[in-house]
């Protein structure tokens, strides 16, 4: 063996390691670019899930009430009457159907054509001048919310057109027992539309599935295919293969969340109240603790079966359930709450809310962006730290 | 470097592994000594689970080294691992190349991590690209490269510089003669040129016949080391050939010769004869050994390693507890081979399977052309073939797994065109995986398997018990079949296959990296089910196994190049009718004579 070919590593200067780590880590991130682009599958996740995802969830699902359907049913056919339902037809929320026999909206009811029946009954002009008309209001309730919700536009509407008919009267009568007029106000979400609720916490969704899902499988791919065997004979170190793995799935995250903001603000016009950069950064952060549990999983299974299993456990499934997307984890007993804010989600889940809805909670900004912060160093480097180049 | 110019020394190494499943410790090496010269080829051979793989993956610094030192290129492996991987290549079992990468890319991602220059990388990809004659197929994916092309690409990436030791494990399993011969050529002519010191894992002895120094390891120790002639020394004077005189099969004297395994340590046929090895007690004219002999021929030849191998593996498996289950399964077979010869006559000219003109296409692909042949009843039928040949896809029309495009295919007198579930009750087939339930015991598989063939009640029961008795796996019945070794995997699999007493056993690549003792085990079992009537059809990568088998069929890209007995092949290729049997050269010269005669490119045996 030639003395010098011996000699020569040791000899290599370490200007020369910083360009030739650069060297191997485009080398690697060029190949995992290559075999991202080429898995049809894997590429959909990352970039068309996202999309459907923000249609299914916004255009889908919605807990909103519009245009609810209401039988009105007019026993008595004086103008008053009818000017004390007119406000029905004008409201966005419910779209009256107008019935003449009370047996007629029973019967739409049971076939849950309407939700529910405004019955103004026959003695109405006459008991509201003497000044204690009713109206009788019924709302199916199978659906508790909705119910409630419905409940609460028909009364609202119904009032409303009370009060405009004592002022009409100037006052005279029940002006002179004063009345409370509740005016209310929706804050932070101000069309009460649950597309609002719903995107921030499909952001953060999304950026789990591309951080964390998709990451679980590339390096257990490696171990079960046995091309790290190969790889790991060079002179690459582990942080390389890391970092080539972080890299291409990182750019795709970023993507997603651009898809997914765009999409929000013009398609479904929920606003930024916060600072975008902001954002744009607390995004970031939770996008490199998704890929650092991602990488985690993928390298302690070595199997990519395991880890999309485990992966799906503990980042999907607490996104989807615990993390305060669908239900709001102060209305959960304390000890699920106390799981749910193990989780790093919870935490953007929260931020991002705010920063969407509400403005710039600089508290709140600069713990949450601290917690996540910490999980992110506490994941990257624990894949780290179980990454290494040995096969026992 | 050492003063020794050793380029790997190890001393004194242990190693052993936790297995999860079982929370037992296995030993894997044990007490390893290893001086490798530098600028050598060396080889590792032995059995399954010898631990060649562990040892070459120890020097890689792919395992944490605790009892012992191993120094590579005068570097400690337990202190510096990072600097051995950055000065050796190590092409591992699997080849470690990426699918979805094409051969270009695989390339560049290797050089570009070892730091080959833009000028260095234009010369040395010229050359790999004319060594491996991979030119034609940069662009394409690996993944879609034939097993010899990805060998081949997987040497290629482990050279994009030179490095001072090359480790390559097992780099020739499954993969066909050609590819083997070229990958030795490439070896040879680099460690010529670059002085390159080469260690190799290797289950094939021949090629181990090539290295200037072979360690013969078993169950983790070395037993032998030494240069292929010191270790074939170890069978000097006892190594026989014999002819039958009668126009029977070889195989049958060989059956004999085992048989009377207190004197023969190993038989095997050898270009229409039959090699043995005597033991050191008896001498070559015993009168005992004359009765078996029956007249036949015998002359003495001079000892291979293979020959040498077996003596060291007969006295160590001698050593350990006397017998094995290698040798007493030797006894049990002895049995039934004596028991089947009833057999005979009339039954054996039985057609058993008839193929006209048989086509498959995939495609406008021709995965194979117009096919003929018979196979009649007891046969021992091989069918042979580079990769991508369409030996497979034979294989499969006659288990009925795959429709044939057109042609008339007959199997145990059914039309498998018509009537394929009545044919596949006369049929056993035995996948190369093997196809077990691994977390079934081995009696939970037997049930469930005879169940499926619709085996029930007492005589699902005794068939069990036949079974179980003729592969000796008795004692294993609550073994979940995933913790068998390799060996017991492959009788229980055979013993599955032949539950419904099939007429026909199909074996896919039975012998497909496993060592010489497993191979010459499955092959008297083979020999004894042929002679109790049963027709055996056979793939094999082995050439040397081709003289077991009565008949066999050499295809290369979808077509039929050569058909009959070893010896009547051995002319077809081109050589005199008496001169001594090479079953590889005999396919080489054949699929080479085809190839040229066509004018085809590798395209078909690449893409398939």
């Amino acid at each position: 063996m030639p003395e010098a070919s011996v000699a020569a590593p040791q000899l290599d200067p370490h200007r020369h390691s910083v360009r030739a780590f650069a060297r191997r880590l485009f080398a690697l991130t060029r190949k995992e670019v290559r075999q991202l682009l080429r898995d049809k599958s894997n590429l959909s996740i990352g970039l068309l899930l996202p999309v459907i995802l923000m249609l299914i969830f916004g255009y889908g699902l919605s807990l909103d009430v519009k245009n609810a359907p209401i039988a009105v049913v007019m026993d008595d056919s004086s103008p008053t009457a009818m000017e004390a339902v007119v406000g029905l037809q004008l409201s966005p929320f419910l779209s009256p159907i107008m019935l003449t026999s009370m047996r007629e909206a029973e019967a739409k009811m049971l076939a849950r054509e309407v939700d529910g029946i405004v019955r103004v009954p026959s003695n109405y002009s006459s008991e509201l001048a003497a000044g204690h008309g009713s109206i009788q209001v019924i709302v199916h309730g199978a659906e508790a919310s909705r119910a409630s919700i419905i409940l609460n536009y028909v009364t609202a509407t119904l009032a409303q057109q009370g009060v405009r008919s004592l002022d009409r009267v100037g006052g005279i009568g029940k002006g002179g027992l004063g009345y409370i007029d509740v005016e209310s106000r929706l804050w932070f979400n101000e069309s009460n539309t649950s597309t609002w609720y719903l995107v921030p916490g499909l952001i953060v969704l999304i950026i789990t599935l591309v951080g964390a899902f998709l990451t679980a499988l590339v390096m257990a791919r490696e171990w079960e295919r046995g091309t790290f065997e190969a790889l790991f004979v060079s002179p690459v170190k582990p942080v390389e293969i890391l970092l080539a793995k972080i890299i291409p799935y990182f750019c795709v995250g970023i993507i997603g969340l651009a898809m997914c903001l765009v999409t929000a603000r013009f398609l479904f016009g929920v606003p930024i109240m916060g600072s975008l950069l902001i954002l744009l950064f607390a995004s970031v952060l939770y996008l490199l603790v998704a890929l650092g549990i991602g990488l985690l999983i993928s390298s302690v299974t070595k199997n990519q079966f395991m880890a999309s299993q485990v992966s799906l456990l503990v980042s999907l499934l607490p996104v989807l359930m615990l993390s305060g997307f669908m239900f709001d984890l102060r209305n959960v007993p304390l000890p699920i709450s106390i799981i749910g804010h193990l989780f790093p989600a919870t935490h953007f889940m929260s931020l991002i809310k705010t920063l969407m809805l509400a403005g710039n909670v600089w508290p709140q900004i600069i713990v949450q962006c601290s917690i996540l912060i910490a999980y992110a160093v506490f994941f990257i480097s624990a894949a780290r730290f179980v990454t290494r180049k040995r096969l026992d | 470097m050492n003063a020794a110019g050793s380029a790997v020394q190890v001393q004194g190494l242990h190693k052993q592994f936790l297995d999860k499943e079982s929370g037992r410790t296995i030993v894997a090496l044990r007490d390893i000594n290893l001086a490798i010269p530098a600028g050598t080829i060396s080889a590792f051979v032995g059995p399954d689970g010898a631990g060649k793989t562990t040892l070459l993956r120890l020097l890689a610094g792919l395992l944490r080294v605790e009892t012992g030192s191993i120094e590579v290129l005068g570097v400690d492996a337990k202190r510096d691992p990072q600097q051995i991987q950055d000065r050796i290549s190590y092409m591992p079992q699997r080849f470690g190349l990426y699918e979805d990468l094409s051969v270009q890319e695989n390339l560049d991602l290797y050089a570009d991590l070892h730091g080959v220059g833009a000028q260095a990388r234009v010369e040395r990809y010229a050359r790999l690209m004319e060594m491996t004659g991979l030119a034609k197929f940069t662009e394409r994916p690996a993944g879609k490269l034939s097993g010899g092309m990805k060998q081949k690409l997987g040497l290629a990436c482990t050279l994009v510089r030179s490095p001072e030791l090359l480790l390559l494990d097992e780099p020739t399993v499954g993969v066909d003669p050609l590819s083997r011969v070229e990958l030795w050529e490439i070896v040879e002519q680099l460690r010529h040129d670059e002085h390159l010191t080469v260690i190799i894992s290797t289950a094939y002895l021949d090629e181990a016949e090539r290295c200037a120094q072979v360690y013969v390891m078993h169950e983790g120790e070395v037993l032998a080391h030494g240069t292929p002639q010191a270790l074939s020394d170890h069978a000097r004077g006892r190594c026989f050939m014999a002819r039958s005189p009668s126009k029977q099969p070889s195989r049958l004297l060989q059956s004999r010769l085992l048989d009377a395994d207190d004197m023969v340590i190993d038989a095997v046929p050898q270009g229409g004869d039959v090699r043995f090895i005597l033991n050191e007690q008896t001498q070559s004219d015993a009168l005992c050994l004359r009765k078996i002999l029956d007249g036949a021929r015998v002359e003495e030849v001079s000892p291979r390693l293979e020959d040498g191998f077996m003596v060291l593996m007969r006295a160590k498996l001698h050593h350990d507890k006397g017998e094995t289950d290698a040798s007493l399964a030797a006894v049990s077979l002895s049995k039934s081979v004596t028991g089947a010869d009833a057999c005979g006559g009339a039954a054996r000219d039985e057609v058993m399977i008839e193929v006209r003109d048989l086509v498959r296409k995939f495609g406008d692909f021709i995965a194979v052309n117009s096919t003929s042949f018979a196979v009649r009843r007891g046969e021992i039928f091989g069918l042979l073939g580079p990769n991508g040949a369409g030996k497979t896809t034979t294989f499969r029309m006659l288990c009925g797994l795959l429709p044939a495009t057109s042609g008339f295919l007959q199997v145990a007198g059914v039309n498998l065109r018509t009537a394929r579930a009545n044919a596949r009750r006369r049929i056993g087939y035995v996948s190369q995986k093997f196809s077990l339930y691994g977390n079934l015991s081995v009696k939970e598989n037997l049930e469930f398997f005879g169940g499926a063939y619709g085996l029930r009640g007492q005589r699902l029961r005794q068939r069990i018990a036949t079974v179980t008795e003729q592969f000796e796996l008795h004692g294993l019945e609550r073994t979940p079949s995933g913790h068998l070794p390799g060996g017991f995997k492959q009788r229980l699999a055979m013993a599955v296959g032949l539950l419904h007493e099939p007429d026909i056993l199909f074996l896919d690549e039975p012998t497909s990296g496993t060592d010489p003792l497993a191979r010459r085990e499955f092959w008297r079992r083979i020999t004894a089910l042929a002679n109790a009537g049963v027709t055996v059809i056979i793939t094999t990568h082995f050439l040397d196994e081709a003289e077991y088998c009565d008949r066999i069929v050499i295809q290369d890209a979808g077509e039929l190049k050569a058909l009959g007995t070893p010896r009547e092949v051995w002319v077809q290729a081109g050589h005199s009718a008496t001169s001594p049997l090479n079953m590889e050269k005999a396919f080489i010269d054949i699929v080479n004579q085809a190839r040229q005669s066509a004018q085809r490119n590798d395209k078909e045996v690449a893409s398939a």
